[in-house]
């Protein structure tokens, strides 16, 4: 059994996920950036006294299910999530909604996903698919960071539904079924409230962790790390870092490419002229996290190490941190004309 | 970034696919545009691979010294830490502890050995034997 249904590829995962199963609903107007801007994807944060595989933990993504979730609501559209705990209803469950004809996005780990290559394979629980039916033993999954879709056995399926540790996805599916109209008065009106929403999390959220103020703490950090950690640690954190900032389904520069995408966007829809300036700040700022990569790059690989480069990396941070945080004082000073 | 600067540095996730990127085109507008992988990038995973092949071959002297269990050889090999594999086996972490002692470890019922299989995704017989496969 196979339901129709059109598998696009994407930068990130849950904002592919979430554009692809709004699709239908939206006539294929919900595109990546808008997701993930509506969603309000964008974060930072540098969660202190917590290690993550050996190294440093940084997110620069909300939790995950927040960007489908918040999506669907600031577009009026009801979303049905559930997660089990017993395997059979799991499956039973999403076999349900598969013979009714409806795609299921489900919430995986990445480390038994038996078509990642071993190089990627982490226990990492935030990855998101949809599928879309069943052949034989297999099922189809249309996964957004792959070009084609794909296939998993029942077994691996229910593997990577039931993987553990931390943001352990229990098996959680969601969908949404949608019949009425999605109007451009109520995309920008859910445009809006995104960049209020990421506004928050990245200038208005008090506490040095989060936000710019993450970003800005991570940069004095890292000036301590060659003294504090030793140079074989150094290497790692940073090289955790570049991982997390680059590494497949953040669209490069941690996301900011998105959401300069995305202000082009929501551009469309609300035509006023800031957001194309403030579009290319974020431009500006992922170009940097990128230079601010090759430079840690340099260290990891053995080129560099001196204190006067982790200074300048970390100055780079810094750096950073100012410019968004002038960014998203823009976004949040808009008049909006509409 | 500019559309003709994306990356292409062959990685090991671009021998399967490519990666969407979002770039720049010639009037500044976002378009999307395929990469096969980052030189930064991959470098980034490779020095994290090595500290995992560093933890794992120190695991495994450890097993063969007689000092640890076959457990922690194969904790290191599937990247656990105790916390994730006591959710994965349903032991408590204090008990894993103790089997990764191998006097503990020789008295384990094939009960618990196997949910240490299952956890690790080999069989009782790999399992005693430091033995790995792909996958």
């Amino acid at each position: 059994m196979k339901i129709d249904f059109e598998h696009r590829q994407s930068a990130h995962c849950e904002s592919g996920v979430t554009s692809n199963l709004l699709r239908e609903a939206s006539k294929g107007k919900i595109t990546e950036p808008l997701a993930f801007g509506i969603g309000a994807g964008l974060f930072y944060v540098y969660i202190p006294f917590i290690k993550i595989n050996n190294g440093p933990a940084i997110a620069f993504r909300t939790m995950p299910g927040w960007i489908f979730k918040r999506t669907c609501r600031s577009l009026g559209i009801p979303v049905m999530r559930k997660k089990f705990s017993s395997k059979e209803s799991a499956e039973a469950f999403l076999m349900e909604r598969l013979n009714a004809g409806q795609p299921v996005g489900c919430q995986v780990g990445v480390y038994y996903l038996s078509y990642f290559p071993k190089e990627y394979r982490f226990h990492f629980n935030a990855h998101n698919l949809i599928v879309y039916g069943k052949e034989g033993d297999n099922y189809l999954i249309s996964d957004p960071i792959m070009e084609t879709p794909t296939t998993l056995t029942s077994y691996e399926l229910e593997r990577v539904r039931f993987a553990k540790g931390a943001l352990a996805p229990k098996g959680q599916v969601y969908y949404t079924k949608y019949a009425g109209e999605i109007s451009d008065e109520r995309i920008r009106e859910a445009i809006k409230s995104g960049i209020k929403r990421t506004v928050l999390n990245m200038i208005t959220l008090p506490g040095p962790f989060t936000g710019v103020n993450g970003i800005k703490y991570t940069g004095n950090k890292i000036k301590n790390w060659r003294d504090k950690l030793g140079m074989d640690k150094a290497k790692l954190y940073l090289a955790q870092l570049v991982r997390m900032q680059e590494e497949i389904g953040t669209g490069g520069g941690g996301f900011r490419y998105i959401y300069a995408a995305f202000l082009q966007e929501a551009h469309a829809y609300l035509p006023q002229d800031d957001l194309l300036e403030i579009s290319k700040l974020f431009t500006e700022a992922g170009d940097k996290w990128r230079t601010a990569a090759v430079h840690a790059a340099g260290i990891y690989k053995g080129r560099l190490g001196s204190q006067e480069d982790f200074n300048t990396m970390g100055n780079y941070l810094l750096e950073i941190a100012e410019l968004e945080k002038k960014a998203f004082i823009a976004l949040k000073n808009i008049k909006w004309r509409t | 970034m500019k559309k003709e600067n994306v990356p292409q540095d062959l990685s090991a996730l671009g021998k399967l696919t490519k990666e969407v990127c979002y770039a720049t085109d010639e009037s500044g507008n976002y378009v999307t545009q395929l990469s096969d992988g980052w030189d930064i990038k991959i470098s980034a995973l490779d020095v994290a691979w090595d500290d995992i092949k560093e933890r794992v071959a120190k695991a495994r002297q450890q097993v063969l010294n007689g000092q640890a269990s076959p457990i922690l050889f194969f904790m290191e090999h599937r990247l656990m830490d105790l916390k994730l594999l006591a959710d994965y086996t349903g032991f408590w972490q204090w008990q894993i502890k103790r089997h990764v002692k191998p006097e503990v470890f020789n008295t384990l019922s094939e009960k618990k050995l196997q949910k240490y299989a299952e956890a690790f995704n080999t069989s009782i017989a790999d399992l005693k034997t430091l033995t790995v496969h792909e996958n």
